[in-house]
């Protein structure tokens, strides 16, 4: 057995989720596309999933479409909208804090010639509504802001940004990376001012391998995968069935419970802050008003993988950085102001309502012989 | 800082002694529609509904998108709750109408005094509040013809408001307050704003559907539930019902000549769908017809279909270009769903040359050929029933 503290890089698909994709590889396989009936049956157990899914954040079925992931929706949404909207109007602002699937794909269009600005936090490492708004002007065609940080658990402002930004300048589209927000914390599109959200099922209990992209109506966007048509043609090709399915398995069962959880987890996120602050050396990066789920400390100058890698030998499970990036610091940390040592000796611990105290207090356990034991 | 929605009735304020029930009406279609958004209270006076809410985390704007949708009302607005005195009144506003003053290059301020033991008169307000929102943000200057923002104070029975932002009602009558009537929907495009249109008038809707497997598809029957559906944000709970009509399209097919077809066609669907609606108690059917979209459609051939109907047929779209129809069909969020390409019952066995100007004698004539009753009698008896309710 072992400790898993790792919820913000992948969770442990519910029973619901496993089950639904089951059924969808084996009684229910048709290819929603065809027209008899077992193609219908499949795109039925596809509209359910859509439904729920759409109801989670406050929207109708037809603004939901299925993607592969978070990082096909985040691509999707800068680069289709950039080809739509972004002829004449050349500018996107963005944070300074993106994961690489939104900073990344920036950077490919600033090489395509957009202009990109990114906004970072000021010294007291939060972001501000008028920044956002100062940095935006007639030329930008786009604003995106995730709505909580992967790596430290920062909840942005995202409501007061998109609605300040909407006021003085109403056609700039904005977009936001909701993936560590989603059912997590209750939102709804209308009410965040967002034309377009990204979703990611195996960071709510689903499997890896879907996604979801909330696309306003009327927002027109280029597809970057053409063929079939299927999702309205926006994303061509036969939809994952199964995958949809556990994806909608998951959030129907987790969208129920997201006040009780967040409370839970925060009571969880206490007690693990009140262990290790007797610990020599260990400093708490994360806000104490982000989000409980992502906890993220620095361990006494002691570097992030070695004392990954030493926790692993306890069977315990934490990220350095993003561990999408396979351990590579992403400079995320640094815009917040943690540098030097601080960022070197970054750990991230993510957790769920699921966790135990007992889990967290063996965490705090093999951290503190950690300290001691790991040499340099 | 409190906020709260204020809803301004349409045209049931110029109702006489029954004006009561329009707005029973009305607050109970409002109560239905944000009961999935948590607790609220609503009060009455002065021809304007006071929507509260009693949890913490109920989006305003949710409620503004969802009660903008309800037939019945003018106008609404987002409004922050003040004293009855005038520092308060002005303190809120300067907090509460930050962001949009701070973003407005003119304004100007409007009051409404219907508190006549109020103080000050409303030209008083106007020009004090006026000057502390000068003073306040020097990017303002009046415009009294042509603001960019209106800053509205109304100062009512217990309280004052403030708002700035007026926004458009969905007009109209509340629904249920003018009975209730039959739509037949095809699942085309037309259908489902006949039917928005009559609901805007306070009809209640019920709807029917014609299916002919296996010329017809579950398919094209399920688009017409999620028309169905859809029409539930603007109509309220809607009783749909789905004819077998399979053994009657055939019988038209074998036994009465081609050119005839649609128009016969149309005289069955009447007779049952007057059958139906007087079952369900509704006094009227809506159609989505248009004069001369289609042959089907004419004056001669809506003549030949009306024969048959004993009770009056509303065609909202009568007069209207397919154009101003798919206008409305975006609005209402219809028109996706209506182009789907399944076939319907309409679509099948089509004449190639249709008779644009049909007779009712020749046609009456054709249709005596076949005995359709026992066949109208068990598609009456077989039609199945489902209901569709405001599910947000």
């Amino acid at each position: 057995m072992f400790i898993y503290l790792d919820n913000a890089s992948t969770t442990k698909p519910c029973p619901e989720a496993v089950q639904s994709a089951v059924e969808a590889m084996t009684g229910n396989f048709g290819n929603p596309s065809s027209l008899h009936r077992a193609g219908l049956d499949a795109q039925l157990a596809m509209d359910k999933a859509r439904k729920i899914i759409a109801g989670s954040v406050g929207t109708e079925s037809g603004n939901i479409i299925f993607t592969s992931g978070a990082t096909e929706s985040n691509n999707l949404a800068l680069r289709g909208i950039s080809s739509a909207y972004g002829r004449k109007r050349r500018k996107i602002v963005a944070s300074s804090v993106e994961h690489a699937s939104v900073d990344e794909t920036l950077s490919a269009l600033e090489k395509s010639g957009f202009e990109i600005v990114r906004v970072s936090p000021r010294e007291d490492g939060r972001f501000y509504s008028a920044d956002f708004v100062n940095a935006c002007d007639e030329n930008t065609v786009m604003l995106t802001m995730m709505y909580v940080n992967n790596e430290t658990g920062y909840i942005m402002p995202v409501k007061e940004t998109f609605t300040s930004v909407k006021r003085k300048y109403p056609e700039i589209i904005t977009h936001s990376d909701c993936v560590q927000a989603y059912m997590k914390i209750p939102f709804r599109v209308t009410a965040l001012g967002a034309d377009l959200i990204s979703l990611s099922g195996h960071k709510v209990h689903a499997p890896k391998g879907i996604g979801a992209l909330y696309i306003k109506k009327g927002i027109r966007i280029l597809p970057e995968v053409t063929g079939g048509k299927q999702e309205k043609g926006i994303r061509s090709g036969t939809e994952s069935v199964p995958l949809i399915c556990a994806f909608g398995a998951s959030v129907g069962k987790y969208n129920q419970s997201i006040k009780e959880r967040f409370e839970k987890v925060s009571a969880l996120k206490s007690h693990l802050l009140e262990n290790i602050s007797g610990i020599d050396g260990v400093s708490v990066n994360s806000p104490d008003d982000g989000s409980p789920y992502v906890i993220n400390i620095s361990a006494s100058g002691k570097r992030s993988e070695i004392m990954l890698h030493y926790l692993e030998s306890r069977n315990i499970y934490v990220s350095s950085g993003s561990a999408c990036s396979k351990g590579q610091q992403s400079g995320v940390l640094g815009e917040f102001g943690i540098k030097g040592k601080n960022a070197d000796s970054a750990l991230r611990i993510s957790i769920t309502a699921e966790t135990t105290e007992s889990e967290l207090d063996e965490f705090a356990n093999a951290l503190r012989d950690g300290i001691k034991n790991i040499r340099g | 800082m409190k906020e709260v929605v204020l809803v301004k009735f349409g045209e049931m304020v110029l109702k006489g002694l029954n004006k009561r029930t329009f707005e029973d009406m009305l607050r109970k279609n409002i109560k239905r529609r944000l009961r999935s958004l948590g607790k609220f209270e609503l009060t009455t006076a002065q021809s304007t509904t006071y929507i509260t809410p009693l949890d913490e985390n109920i989006e305003l704007e949710e409620v503004v998108d969802r009660v903008g949708k309800i037939f019945g009302i003018a106008a609404l607005c987002r409004a922050c709750v003040c004293e009855k005195d005038f520092g308060d009144i002005a303190e809120k506003s300067v907090e509460y109408l930050n962001d949009i003053l701070g973003n407005a290059k003119t304004f100007k301020v409007n009051a409404k005094r219907s508190d006549k033991a109020f103080p000050m008169k409303s030209p008083e307000i106007c020009a004090e509040l006026g000057g502390v929102l000068l003073e306040r943000f020097p990017n303002l200057s009046v415009d009294v013809k042509n603001p960019d923002v209106t800053v509205t104070v109304e100062v009512r029975d217990t309280n004052a408001y403030v708002h700035a932002e007026n926004i458009k009602g969905a007009g109209g009558l509340p629904v249920g307050s003018s009975g209730k009537a039959l739509l037949l929907l095809s699942g085309g495009i037309d259908s489902p704003v006949a039917g928005y249109m009559m609901a805007k008038r306070g009809v209640h809707i019920a709807a029917i559907h014609y299916v002919s497997p296996p010329y017809t598809s579950d398919r094209a029957q399920l688009k017409v539930e999620t028309l169905c559906e859809k029409l539930t944000e603007y109509c309220g709970g809607i009783a749909f019902f789905c004819v077998p009509f399979t053994e009657i399209q055939e019988a038209i097919k074998d036994n009465c000549p081609e050119e005839f077809f649609t128009i016969i066609m149309r005289r069955l669907m009447m007779e049952i769908a007057q059958r139906i609606a007087g079952k369900d108690n509704c006094l009227a059917l809506i159609t989505g017809e248009s004069v001369g979209q289609v042959a089907s459609q004419t004056m001669a051939a809506m003549a030949c279909t009306d024969a048959v109907c004993r009770i009056p047929v509303f065609r909202p779209c009568v007069g209207m270009d397919k154009t101003e129809i798919i206008e409305i069909a975006r609005k209402i969020d219809t028109f996706e769903t209506s182009i789907e390409p399944y076939e319907d019952c309409c679509t099948v066995f089509t004449p190639r040359h249709p008779k644009v100007k049909p007779k009712l004698a020749d046609i009456e004539k054709a249709q005596s050929a076949f005995d359709f009753e026992p066949l109208i009698q068990r598609a009456v008896e077989n039609t199945e029933m489902k209901s569709f309710d405001y599910s947000k």
